[in-house]
């Protein structure tokens, strides 16, 4: 058995930390929102976890075009790994955003081009663990993912355009917002730090459990290959 | 100077003969690859009656399940037409790569000596034309059956332009999808969720023209559904090499 490598050690402890300080800072540093109340303090975790859900998904995209150039199986893996994380996340994108909703749009799902665009991404994404599971050869199998992680990056934000020129109510919190945007507010100072602060967290979450998920698949092929060999 | 430019117009000459050779040779490869599909198909009609038959058959589910009377008509047609056109396209497009997997037709074309591109092309060509046979059946018998009149070159345009872009793609993910464990179930799985841009701005331009909304509204549709043909035909051509890779 290889022992954990002290960097990812590390790499652990710090990232509680910083998730620990994350929730510390939602639920006592920042203030109550005046109009929403403590529901408000969703948005935190809710932003954070869109945030790597998206960037989950390109990472898979860019290891399936790294894939189709080099041929390294070790970039199939991370392909792999992000997009399980990515579908994760953007499911507790989606759940945090229905609690949320709930309270301040009075339902828990609307047709909204961002609640939309994040559910058909996560169907995309379903799908592109049914094709690997179709398929037996390893080499056709990891080919396949990367073309598939690479059609799917690129028409997220055709979904998202085409569901945009519909009227959006979604609260658009930075940046400009759009009128009848419903259950809109502008961050205090202490606000954005607690946001800018779980942006960060949620970015050493997701780097620490694509480090863990590729070594994980690691061991498994090496598991895999004993196995052949007590066969034999 | 006049060295230069000479020597310039002499390398020129045999090189541009050269490409249009090798243009020449590249649509001889592509009519050949879509002749066969269209040949194979004028001889035993499975794809497109089967097609045509769903298609027809969608349409009447859908008039028993949202009672298409009158008003309701005028707002659904879009959809309905739209829902039909892709339930018989997934069906042509299994069909259509399942017949070369299944008695290794497809390693035959893999070993022509053609440019792997005119492979895609050829099959997109052919899966496109028995999609817009299909659609040039189901349109007159729709406008029959529910007096509408359907033939607006507007929406002519859009269903030519969204049956493209579904092509497109579809003709990929079939491709990926006849080599796994699971094929028929998982081209739809597959192909529906990257669609679905397709799907909104060719739904939403159908009906702009047919309940003649104004064309500067009409537009954005259009030019969506323009970007999303240009950008999967491109990348497509660029990944169908490493799906058929052996």
């Amino acid at each position: 058995m290889q022992p954990k490598p002290v960097l990812l050690v590390y790499l652990d402890g710090f990232t509680t930390v910083l998730f620990v300080l994350a929730v510390g800072m939602v639920f006592f540093y920042a203030p109550t929102e005046a109009v929403m109340g403590n529901v408000q303090r969703v948005f935190y975790f809710h932003v954070a976890s869109g945030w790597v859900g998206m960037l989950s998904f390109m990472a898979a995209a860019i290891s399936g075009i790294i894939y189709l150039r080099s041929g390294k199986r070790g970039w199939d893996l991370a392909g792999l790994s992000a997009v399980e994380i990515g579908i994760v996340f953007i499911f507790i994108n989606i759940a945090t955003g229905a609690i949320w909703a709930r309270p301040i749009w009075n339902t828990w799902w609307t047709w909204d081009p961002r609640l939309t665009t994040a559910t058909i991404m996560e169907l995309i994404y379903a799908a592109y663990l049914m094709l690997r599971q179709g398929i037996e050869d390893p080499d056709r199998r990891a080919r396949f993912g990367a073309v598939y992680a690479i059609l799917g990056f690129v028409s997220v934000p055709l979904t998202f355009f085409s569901a945009r020129l519909f009227r959006t109510i979604h609260p658009i919190v930075i940046g400009t917002n759009q009128p009848g945007a419903a259950g809109d507010f502008d961050m205090t100072p202490r606000m954005a730090q607690t946001f800018m602060f779980s942006l960060l967290a949620f970015t050493f979450i997701f780097i620490d459990l694509l480090w863990h998920r590729i070594r994980l698949g690691r061991l498994e092929e090496k598991v895999e290959q004993l196995k052949l060999k007590m066969m034999v | 100077m006049h060295d230069a430019s000479g020597h310039k117009g002499i390398s020129n000459i045999p090189a541009g003969s050269e490409w249009k050779n090798s243009a020449r040779r590249y649509l001889r490869a592509l009519w050949a690859i879509i002749w066969k599909d269209l040949a194979a198909e004028l001889r035993s009609r499975e794809l497109l009656s089967a097609m045509l038959v769903f298609a027809l058959l969608v349409i009447f589910i859908f008039n028993f399940a949202l009672e298409l009377e009158y008003k309701t008509r005028l707002s659904v047609t879009a959809g309905v037409l739209w829902v039909t056109f892709s339930f018989a396209g997934t069906l042509g497009l299994t069909r259509s790569m399942a017949m070369e997997k299944d008695r290794g037709c497809l390693d035959g074309l893999l070993l022509a000596p053609v440019d792997r591109s005119a492979i895609y092309f050829g099959k997109s060509l052919g899966n496109l034309s028995f999609m817009l046979t299909v659609e040039a059946i189901v349109l007159p018998v729709y406008s029959l059956i529910y007096n509408i009149n359907l033939f607006h070159p507007g929406l002519l345009l859009v269903i030519f332009l969204g049956s493209v872009g579904y092509v497109a793609v579809g003709t990929l993910l079939s491709t990926m999808a006849v080599q796994t464990r699971t094929r028929d179930v998982l081209l739809p799985i597959l192909l529906f969720p990257l669609v679905i841009p397709v799907l909104i701005a060719a739904v939403k331009s159908s009906a702009g023209f047919l309940q003649n909304i104004e064309w500067v509204e009409i537009l954005p549709w259009l030019n969506l559904l323009v970007v999303y043909d240009v950008i999967f035909i491109a990348i497509a051509f660029m990944l169908f090499d490493y799906v058929v890779e052996e």
